[in-house]
């Protein structure tokens, strides 16, 4: 095994794009003042979504489907979080739990089974795969480039710090905080959209916990789009030396290996309390 | 106030029955006839009741857990590792307890499954405590930890070869069946009503109860009130995982006999929508875990007519709907910000 090789490059490229893609999602949503657990169910929902998209008109159209499931998936989200003041974590669990069993249904209604969809069209050959990858790292650079450097990104950090005084300043707040979330929901969507594309198809709960490690790589990347990414990168390091370990050494138990980004996050929290916050107003309803 | 809620809780199952009666239309079945099935195989006979009173003693003690966090303040997501340390912990101690007497060897176990729980519970609060690190996320961290831990300690040491079980407990760790037709209800639903009572008294009639639910209402009045803020919150979360750690009171003590990889998933995760229904009530939390114990095992009943995911479903959308629209959990959600 080349551990250093071309391939094993790409390896943790590929394992890494829907890792990004949720953790920027997640970032732009918190840094407007919004916990988002529910990446891992908009996941679900871009991924289920692209499936049938690709069933029905071929990848191209199984990525528009997969950025619109996670968008759908969000806006429920947003819906009850901004509307209605639900507490967040309790909602981004329930999200979470319903496209759990909301994609299951559907499995089971559209193809009629109970574990996968038949394979669709997804990213066959180096091209559609590496330009995926390549407008997932553009779209890093933009997100942060917005974020960090122009009025807007600056009003979005606002609201998520400082929810009064920039509504004092004239910013709607809500407007702001729901397209953060639904921002949140077409980047997700579209990481669902490269893991059914990228498998050809839909699995029952293919998400398999990358939201939960998304938020991880955001908290250990501090709210940025850029060091989140570079966290998400690292993570996928770790999954893609634990799919070459597995098969070729006992080095390290894969189990260990699979706790890692979980066990990596836990410091970061404890040892960047000091230093690094999460978003002043992060979690607090903001009524009009 | 306790009408507004009694109206949110009444208006969150009335908007999940009109999304499941949509969900069984679309699978071109009737609703009426799909519900007649549910009750018919759930509350209609033996065997049904015992599979619901089966499946609603997790979630009565993952509900406890939830709630007794919330009253404190505290929001603990890791009732999904806590029950399955305590899980592996109580068939660990089962399968050595061989010769004991069966009241013994039926308290070590539990008692192996509540320190298991309680010590995965207290990490997260102790680094609240001491460092501020937010509970929520660390608990969610510490589900996927004690997920792959519990796998590599099994794997590696205790797993029966070939298997992902542990090996047998001992016949006098086992818990008794209820004898209703065969269904796997035990003892251990008892056991977990008796949870509730404690955990009612506890939270009411006790110094310790008073303390937490004082620094539920507000962290700074407590302190002021002579509360010690920091051990109040690794008490809590102790207390939480405790609960969360019982879980194998029903599963393994009550029914398998052993620990297997995956035992219970998921009643973590139901223990919030429980608690939530339950309004974080201690005595409450049983009505809500058996009201979802039914969905569990009348989705299995109805999967001839239609999916049984639809009870996921319903599941999620009662959190939610319950979420929406009640005014107590957004004061908790503020103070959660301290």
């Amino acid at each position: 095994m080349e551990l250093l090789g071309l391939a094993f490059a790409l390896q943790v490229l590929r394992i890494s794009v829907p890792y990004a893609l949720a953790a920027m999602g997640g970032t732009l949503s918190e840094r407007s003042g919004v916990v988002n657990l529910a990446l891992e169910g908009m996941l679900l929902g871009g991924a289920f979504s692209a499936t049938v998209g690709s069933f029905y008109g071929g990848a191209a159209a199984g990525v528009v489907a997969g950025a619109f499931g996670g968008l759908l998936v969000a806006a429920l989200y947003a819906w009850v979080v901004l509307r209605f003041g639900a507490d967040q974590i309790v909602a981004g669990v329930a999200i979470n739990l319903l496209a759990l069993g909301a994609t299951r249904y559907l499995l089971k209604l559209i193809f009629d089974s109970a574990s996968s969809s038949p394979s669709v069209p997804g990213f066959d050959g180096a091209g559609w795969a590496g330009l995926f990858i390549a407008l997932t790292a553009l779209c890093v650079v933009a997100i942060h480039g917005w974020l960090m450097l122009t009025p807007g990104g600056l009003r979005l950090r606002a609201v998520g710090d400082q929810p009064a005084a920039a509504h004092s300043l004239g910013v709607d707040v809500l407007a702001v905080r729901w397209r953060a979330v639904l921002a949140a929901g077409v980047l997700a969507g579209l990481g669902g959209a490269w893991l059914a594309l990228d498998n050809h198809g839909f699995v029952d709960r293919m998400s398999g916990g990358r939201g939960y490690i998304a938020i991880a790589a955001m908290i250990f990347g501090r709210w940025q789009p850029l060091t989140a990414t570079a966290a998400c990168l690292l993570f996928g390091l770790a999954d893609a030396l634990q799919l070459n370990l597995q098969t070729t050494t006992t080095l390290l138990p894969r189990e260990w290996v699979q706790m890692l980004p979980y066990v990596l996050t836990m410091v970061a929290l404890v040892g960047v309390a000091g230093r690094s916050r999460p978003p002043a107003a992060l979690g607090t309803p903001f009524g009009r | 106030m306790r009408t507004r809620a009694a109206t949110s809780i009444a208006i969150a199952l009335l908007i999940a029955m009109a999304a499941a009666s949509l969900l069984i239309l679309a699978y071109g079945q009737s609703p009426g006839h799909v519900y007649a099935v549910l009750l018919g195989h759930t509350w209609g006979d033996r065997y049904g009741l015992g599979q619901v009173l089966f499946k609603s003693t997790p979630l009565i003690f993952t509900g406890l857990a939830v709630a007794v966090a919330f009253q404190a303040g505290l929001f603990n997501i890791g009732a999904e590792g806590q029950l399955l340390v305590g899980g592996l912990a109580m068939a660990l101690v089962g399968a050595r307890c061989g010769g004991l007497p069966a009241p013994l060897a039926i308290g070590l176990c539990l008692a192996a499954g509540a320190l298991a729980g309680a010590a995965l519970g207290a990490l997260p609060g102790w680094l609240r405590a001491r460092f501020g690190a937010h509970e929520v996320i660390n608990t969610i961290m510490l589900n996927f930890i004690a997920q792959a831990l519990a796998l590599w300690l099994g794997r590696r040491f205790f797993f029966v070869e070939q298997t992902v079980h542990t090996p047998a407990i001992a016949d006098c760790a086992r818990l008794p069946a209820l004898g209703l037709a065969g269904s796997a209800a035990s003892v251990g639903f008892a056991l977990a009503l008796l949870a509730a009572i404690a955990v009612h008294g506890l939270m009411r009639h006790t110094r310790l109860g008073f303390e937490l639910r004082a620094l539920g209402q507000s962290a700074t009045a407590a302190a002021a009130g002579g509360v010690a803020i920091g051990r109040a919150i690794v008490v809590a979360m102790a207390l939480s995982g405790g609960l969360a750690g019982l879980v194998g009171a029903g599963t393994v003590l009550g029914y398998k006999g052993y620990y297997e990889e995956g035992i219970a998933s998921g009643s973590g995760f139901m223990g919030i929508a429980v608690a939530l229904l339950g309004r974080n009530r201690p005595l409450w939390i049983v009505p809500a875990a058996l009201l979802f114990g039914t969905l569990a095992h009348g989705g299995l009943a109805v999967n001839a007519l239609v999916p049984k995911e639809i009870v996921e479903v319903i599941q999620a959308i009662v959190i939610l709907a319950i979420a929406a629209s009640s005014s107590d959990l957004q004061r908790l959600a503020a103070q959660g910000q301290r």
